[in-house]
């Protein structure tokens, strides 16, 4: 326990151990919600709660037939796979369109940078329900709804301000001159832009599509309007098991989905501190 | 002349280099721009253009509408507007096509629905020869109220294809037929519902910040060590689905949930309370939702924020509370400006969360937009909706960008 200082008072006191506590609370209210769903994924009973066998840890009262329903489902099955279509897809096109364009933004001269900006952020601001509905009534003439195009286009579009933001704080990092020196020495621009600029913002390239694919895997409102039932998604078949019938396989899915968040959580990190070494210049390209 | 100065030859080349880097610059975003122009840009202008577009009525019984174009409005129209009419209503009832006329007349005039349905049955056996001689006699034998003026005004103004009429309703207002507006009887849904929103929205906003700023201030004056594992209780659940966080709040709040449970279990209470679908549930949920969002930009601020300032003031003399308000606390206001902006026009539109846990009387006027959309289908009164929205958080958003600058937004 660390001393605390000897001019310290009652207030001093009160405040010390009043934030520690303040603190602890909104760890558990930010964490339990989340921790809370893995026991109960291994419920034998299809409740939403503890069981008194749970509760005494006694081996019959867990179970994992709830994990076995998802993959027999074809319901499910067919949503996952649907999600990762459209959310691999959404990403590879908006990180494309996004990281060419946030470079072209971090450009000193760049015209009407403060109103593109804002307009290329806006996606994240206006809410989904006007977006899905806009989305529905336009992309109606082309076709577009029901089909997995019109799904890809509207999630990209989406993802975008996560590309932009995230490549842009890459490339604030970026220094120019060594695109400019690969120039100089006879590069081409592309060749230049290719062997020089890629590698090295390359961490923040592949955090902005992991961003924009996590926004199209778990958006449901777009879904909701523009989606038939061939395209389904793992969101969209939770949200009609929470208004239909609940049902624990949705609690099974959800345990899944948190273990994808980890794994994301620690490819991101590991991302950032390979972003940090570059701007460093501890990294030898192999 | 100077040395230094250009020749005016150097200076166009400069300018030239300069418009050239521009357009090159220009030509990188120029596909993006493109690609939202129709990915997202488009979508919003249709539905603004819905909002105020309508032109249902006008295509389904186009004929009777142009001959109308001339009546006063003040006597029942002429006799061949209202042979035409039972025409176009006889045609309507063999296309099957009669319910939507029948819909859309029912939101100007109540209660219109099932005169024209009725009516639109007895014209199905009658031939045209003889709709075209006497369609008013048999109008007014299969409804008393095709007598009356009143019916005749709805058909006319839902005919019309351009209309503000769906902003009117939108506010709980009215155009009466002198053309005066005013509010409309009976309850005030809509602006109730924007209210409400309003009133959610700003209670999120608060409960994040009585949440967030404690912990962020920790955070950022905890030993890197601590706090850089701490900082994954926060981002985990920024990390996690939507619809899982949603899951999670209903298995806890749920009638037989966990709360419920281990309060009964305790003996805190002898039968569960109700506090899934409720609003209480929406902004329990919303908030665990929305406060990483005011986590982040709080503690990147604090962290910058050297903590001898307040250890100065209080050497000095200064209570810790009025050092803390008066030294740190203005100190944090950019984070804290930002983080509650972006908070608020998060949840002012919102949609799913309250959608499933909020019950009744714990939606938002997302939701209602989507009602408007999926259910009732008065596409054009949900479009005025969410037009009332967007206007809103553009504003939101533009007083965000004044204040923090768009590009200062960022994740972990």
């Amino acid at each position: 326990m660390q001393r605390l200082p000897a001019y310290y008072g009652f207030w001093h006191y009160l405040g010390h151990y009043g934030l520690r506590v303040a603190v602890g609370l909104t760890l558990v209210f930010l964490m339990l919600p989340i921790l809370i769903i893995i026991p109960l994924s291994f419920n034998v009973e299809p409740y939403f709660s503890f069981t008194e066998g749970m509760l005494s840890l006694d081996p019959d009262a867990y179970s994992t037939r709830w994990y076995a329903q998802v993959f027999d489902d074809p319901r499910w099955t067919l949503s996952i796979k649907n999600s990762f279509i459209i959310g691999i897809a959404a990403a590879l096109l908006s990180t494309l369109l996004g990281t060419i364009a946030a470079i072209g933004l971090s450009s000193p001269v760049m015209p009407f940078k403060r109103l593109i900006t804002a307009l290329l952020l806006s996606p994240m601001i206006v809410p989904v329900i006007i977006i899905a509905a806009g989305m529905f009534f336009f992309y109606t003439r082309f076709n577009l709804v029901g089909s997995h195009v019109g799904l890809i286009l509207a999630h990209a579009a989406l993802g975008i301000p996560f590309v932009i933001i995230t490549v842009t704080a890459t490339l604030t990092g970026f220094d120019r001159s060594l695109y400019y020196a690969a120039i100089g020495m006879g590069a081409s621009p592309l060749k230049a832009f290719w062997d020089i600029v890629i590698p090295l913002i390359r961490p923040g390239v592949i955090s902005g599509g992991l961003f924009a694919f996590v926004t199209s895997f778990d958006e449901v409102v777009v879904v909701l309007f523009l989606a038939g039932p061939a395209q389904r998604t793992i969101p969209r078949q939770m949200f009609s098991g929470l208004r239909e019938q609940i049902n624990p396989t949705i609690l099974a899915v959800a345990t899944m989905l948190i273990l994808i968040s980890v794994a994301l959580l620690i490819t991101l990190e590991l991302l950032r501190r390979r972003s940090e070494r570059i701007r460093r210049g501890n990294v030898v390209e192999p | 002349m100077s040395a230094l100065s250009l020749s005016s030859q150097d200076l166009g080349s400069a300018q030239r280099e300069l418009r050239r880097r521009k357009l090159t610059a220009f030509l990188f975003v120029a596909p993006l721009l493109v690609f939202l122009a129709f990915t997202f840009v488009a979508p919003i202008g249709s539905m603004l253009f819905r909002s105020v577009h309508n032109p249902n009525v006008a295509d389904l019984i186009p004929d009777t509408l142009e001959r109308m174009d001339d009546w006063d409005g003040e006597a029942l129209p002429d006799a061949d507007v209202l042979n035409q009419f039972a025409l176009d209503l006889k045609r309507l009832a063999n296309e099957r096509t009669s319910g939507r006329l029948a819909g859309e007349v029912n939101r100007v005039l109540p209660g219109a629905s099932s005169v024209i349905q009725s009516t639109a049955r007895r014209m199905r056996t009658v031939s045209d020869d003889e709709l075209e001689a006497g369609g008013a006699a048999l109008l007014f034998e299969a409804h008393a109220n095709w007598e009356q003026v009143t019916i005749w005004h709805a058909i006319r103004e839902s005919g019309k294809p351009f209309t503000f009429a769906h902003y009117l309703t939108a506010m709980d207002l009215e155009q009466s037929r002198s053309g005066a507006i005013q509010a409309r009887d009976g309850p005030r849904i809509y602006v109730t519902l924007y209210i409400q929103s309003l009133r959610i929205a700003l209670t999120i906003t608060l409960l994040t910040f009585l949440l967030g700023y404690p912990l962020s201030y920790f955070l950022a004056n905890a030993p890197t060590r601590t706090a850089n594992i701490l900082l994954i209780f926060v981002l985990l659940p920024f990390w996690t689905s939507l619809l899982v966080r949603t899951t999670s709040w209903i298995a806890l709040l749920q009638t037989n949930g966990v709360v419920n449970t281990a309060l009964m279990g305790v003996g805190l209470t002898s039968s569960p309370f109700q506090m899934l679908y409720t609003e209480s549930a929406t902004i329990i949920a919303m908030t665990h939702i929305l406060l990483p969002f005011m986590i982040l930009p709080l503690y990147s601020v604090m962290k910058g924020i050297d903590p001898s300032y307040l250890r100065a003031a209080m050497s000095m003399g200064a209570k810790p509370i009025p050092a803390f308000l008066r030294i740190y606390f203005p100190m944090t206001l950019p984070g804290l400006s930002a983080g509650a902006l972006l908070v608020f026009i998060v949840s002012v539109g919102y949609y799913i969360t309250p959608a499933l846990v909020g019950g009744a009387d714990g939606q938002m006027i997302s939701n209602l937009i989507a009602f408007h959309m999926q259910q009732s289908n008065n596409w054009p009164l949900a479009a005025a909706l969410g037009s009332l929205l967007l206007f809103v958080i553009l504003v939101l958003y533009w007083t965000y960008d004044r204040l923090v600058g768009a590009k200062n937004i960022s994740f972990g």
